[in-house]
């Protein structure tokens, strides 16, 4: 989950890194009182999560309070790349002498992690990778064995940095590496790390995301930065649709009925499990189909639950039919699946033959799934028709249905 | 033979009271020859048994009761416990662990891979099915329980690896039905750390006579797919790969997760089309269908050793 720029702030200030006396508001006149409370030019920053906020017009320099006053109303009701902003960031405007970067990410490849450091800040360090390879140090550091401030000084070294500088930067990167790895970072960056006139370092700009599995280990900060539990910060929003879709996943903890995402297509997938979903999304596709949602099943859900899936696909606006498809099962059963799938129909007053374009589950039960299906009329298939052969049959009917 | 694991290979069940680990236990002692499932560990529980299996408290007690080293750990406990339950199973001796827990912290997982290569033991998954050598043996619930196993697995030339568990068992039974039976298969897990890679397992089946050719399955997110294309150019491999791609459709969907926690866009090199291109530039054919892996590994294999 990625944290707002006012947030990542805090995290690093914390941290024991240097930050700007800013201040974060939601209010215009709140941002007014901050600005004079600073005394002198302002930035103010719209804190939104998403890149080019500096191009949509999201970030204004402001040379007296009132200025700020005027940006910051402009800058809350602007909405960039379809999101409106939290709340804006007011800043005293820097006098930096130069721009750095610092950052810490995973490597999967080492399976570590590694600080990333560069006297060419400001801008995207891929960008700078690119250009000037030789101005961007990379060093990995141990899981288990003590981080010490020696790794940072050597990843610093490396891109040229010395004299006072390097000896200002050590700490920061090495509290930047601990804040990253206690705090079950998959990103924490600071760019620009500005150096001010005076020689002093101080973070202008962070981006930190935590990992979502960890989330429950840091229940304090996450409280700390208001952030509630139902926060996701997914790219996207969730959708009514989507939302519903966690609330069938929640009805018991019998497996998977789930991770649901929305498309506007005519064809419901009810579909199996997470490379089996991957696989089938992909074939109906190419077979020029248009699914309606994306869904996940798996670890052998119970029939109530398959069956709440299956109502909210088989209900959504525009959907003619599902097609209801698993890649070979052994934990999942394929009776339940069946069960529950047929049962959607029924209390939807809806024919299982009709709205069921096809069901392709083979695997654990398959035997009394296969049974149930062809008592209800409903067209099934075994694995001897592949995932991509099932695909193109759904798609195949449901554009019967759409000339 | 096979990688990994065969008949002989001794191994515990950690966390083995819970539902899904006495199922799984069942399922190993039931397929092939039946696996040696020496012990169980679940901390309380010492003196009960699971299907047969005794039950201790500590890892430590279940060598001790083995009276000879343990090769291999299948941990099953929860997320939160899975760390300290690999650390005990590295630091009694174990060499190879596989970790079915899904939702566990990446940095909790670099620990453990830190610790195992440290000890000289090996970690296969987390958020992984485990490894069957059909008609043999298998470690974790892949394939499912014993009869559903043999319906899809077959012995011969092919070793599999994916990241996807279920993907592993569809892949495996289209090559059975093609008459391409498998040396091992590996579901080596869907997280972004996970202990074994594709380029990691590579030395191992490179190693095996029996096996001729291998088949992945991979996904976008992470650099995996780039690693392994470097490993089989570095290494002059002799073994022909055909891979599956799934998950094209996320090139479109940047930032958004599907399917398994490593399955995200981040960046240029680990979208589904980057991939596709790295793993040609090493030679390695990748596959449009499923049904069409089969054929490909089978041109590439007389390719190789014309009849």
């Amino acid at each position: 989950m990625r944290f707002f720029e006012y947030e990542a702030r805090e995290v690093v200030k914390r941290a024991g890194i240097p930050v700007t006396d800013y201040g974060f508001t939601t209010d215009a006149a709140e941002a007014k009182q901050i600005a004079e409370r600073i005394g002198g030019p302002t930035v103010i920053k719209s804190q939104v999560l998403t890149g080019g906020r500096m191009k949509a017009g999201g970030v204004k320099f402001a040379d007296t309070p009132d200025e700020a006053e005027a940006h910051a109303r402009d800058i809350l009701a602007l909405e960039i790349n379809g999101h409106m902003p939290r709340g804006v960031l007011v800043d005293p405007k820097a006098e930096v002498a130069q721009e750095y970067y610092a950052g810490v990410v995973w490597d999967g490849t080492r399976k570590q992690p590694v600080m990333i450091f560069s006297p060419v800040g400001g801008i995207d360090i891929e960008q700078v990778a690119e250009e000037q390879p030789d101005k961007v140090g990379r060093r990995h550091f141990s899981n288990i064995l003590p981080l010490s401030d020696f790794q940072a000084k050597e990843v610093i070294a490396s891109t040229g940095v010395t004299g006072s500088a390097l000896n200002k930067l050590v700490p920061i990167v090495t509290r930047l590496a601990k804040l990253f790895v206690e705090n079950d970072m998959t990103l924490a960056e600071i760019n620009p790390l500005g150096q001010l006139k005076d020689g002093s370092f101080v973070a202008l700009d962070a981006h930190m995301d935590i990992e979502n599995e960890a989330r429950g280990r840091h229940k304090k900060l996450l409280a700390d930065l208001g952030v509630g539990d139902e926060e996701t910060r997914q790219a996207r929003e969730a959708t009514p649709f989507e939302l519903a879709g966690e609330q069938v996943d929640a009805t018991d903890h019998r497996g998977v009925a789930g991770n649901v995402t929305e498309f506007d297509g005519n064809l419901g997938l009810v579909i199996g499990a997470g490379g089996g979903s991957l696989t089938l999304f992909d074939a109906v596709r190419a077979h020029g189909g248009k699914p309606a949602n994306y869904c996940e099943i798996g670890g052998n859900p119970s029939v109530a639950k398959a069956c709440g899936l299956a109502k909210l696909v088989l209900q959504k606006p525009g959907v003619d039919k599902i097609a209801v498809m698993m890649s070979i099962v052994s934990n999942t059963r394929v009776d339940i699946v069946a069960r529950g799938v047929i049962k959607a129909c029924l209390e939807l007053n809806m024919d299982p033959a009709e709205k069921i374009a096809i069901f392709r589950i083979p695997g654990a039960w398959e035997e009394e799934g296969f049974k149930i299906l062809e008592k209800y009329g409903v067209d099934y298939a075994d694995r001897s028709v592949s995932l991509n052969e099932a695909a193109r049959r759904a798609v195949e009917k449901i554009q019967g249905v759409a000339a | 033979m096979s990688i990994l694991i065969d008949a002989d290979t001794t191994f515990i069940v950690q966390g083995i009271t819970g539902r899904e680990a006495v199922n799984l236990t069942r399922e190993c002692l039931d397929y092939g020859a039946g696996a040696k499932v020496v012990g169980g560990v679940t901390p309380g529980r010492l003196g009960r048994e699971v299907h047969g299996v005794p039950v201790f408290d500590t890892v430590a007690q279940a060598v001790a009761h083995h009276g000879e080293p343990i090769y291999g750990s299948v941990v099953t406990v929860p997320p939160a416990f899975t760390k300290d339950a690999v650390f005990e199973a590295i630091e009694n001796g174990i060499k190879l662990i596989v970790i079915v827990t899904e939702r566990i912290p990446r940095r909790d997982v670099a620990e453990m891979v830190e610790l195992a290569t440290l000890r000289g033991a090996r970690i296969i998954g987390p958020n992984c099915l485990g490894i069957i050598v059909p008609d043999v043996i298998k470690m974790g619930g892949i394939g499912g329980p014993a009869r559903n196993a043999a319906q899809a697995y077959t012995p011969g030339p092919i070793g599999v690896i994916s990241r996807s568990g279920g993907m592993t068992t569809e892949m495996s039974s289209t090559l059975s039905a093609a008459g391409l039976g498998q040396s091992t298969a590996v579901s080596i897990g869907g997280d972004a750390i996970i202990g074994s890679s594709y380029a990691e397992l590579m030395p191992l089946f490179e190693a095996d006579e029996q096996t001729q050719g291998i088949v992945i399955y991979t996904e976008p997110g992470g650099r995996m797919e780039a690693e392994l294309a470097r490993w089989v150019t570095e290494n002059k491999s002799r073994l022909p790969i055909v891979a599956f791609m799934a998950g094209r459709f996320m090139d479109e969907m940047p930032g958004m997760s599907f399917g398994h926690a490593g399955t995200i866009v981040e960046g240029k090199e680990d979208t589904a089309g980057e991939k596709i291109a790295r793993l040609a530039q090493a030679g390695i054919t990748v596959a449009e269908r499923i049904e069409d892996i089969p054929g490909l590994i089978q041109s590439k294999l007389s390719e190789r050793s014309p009849a």
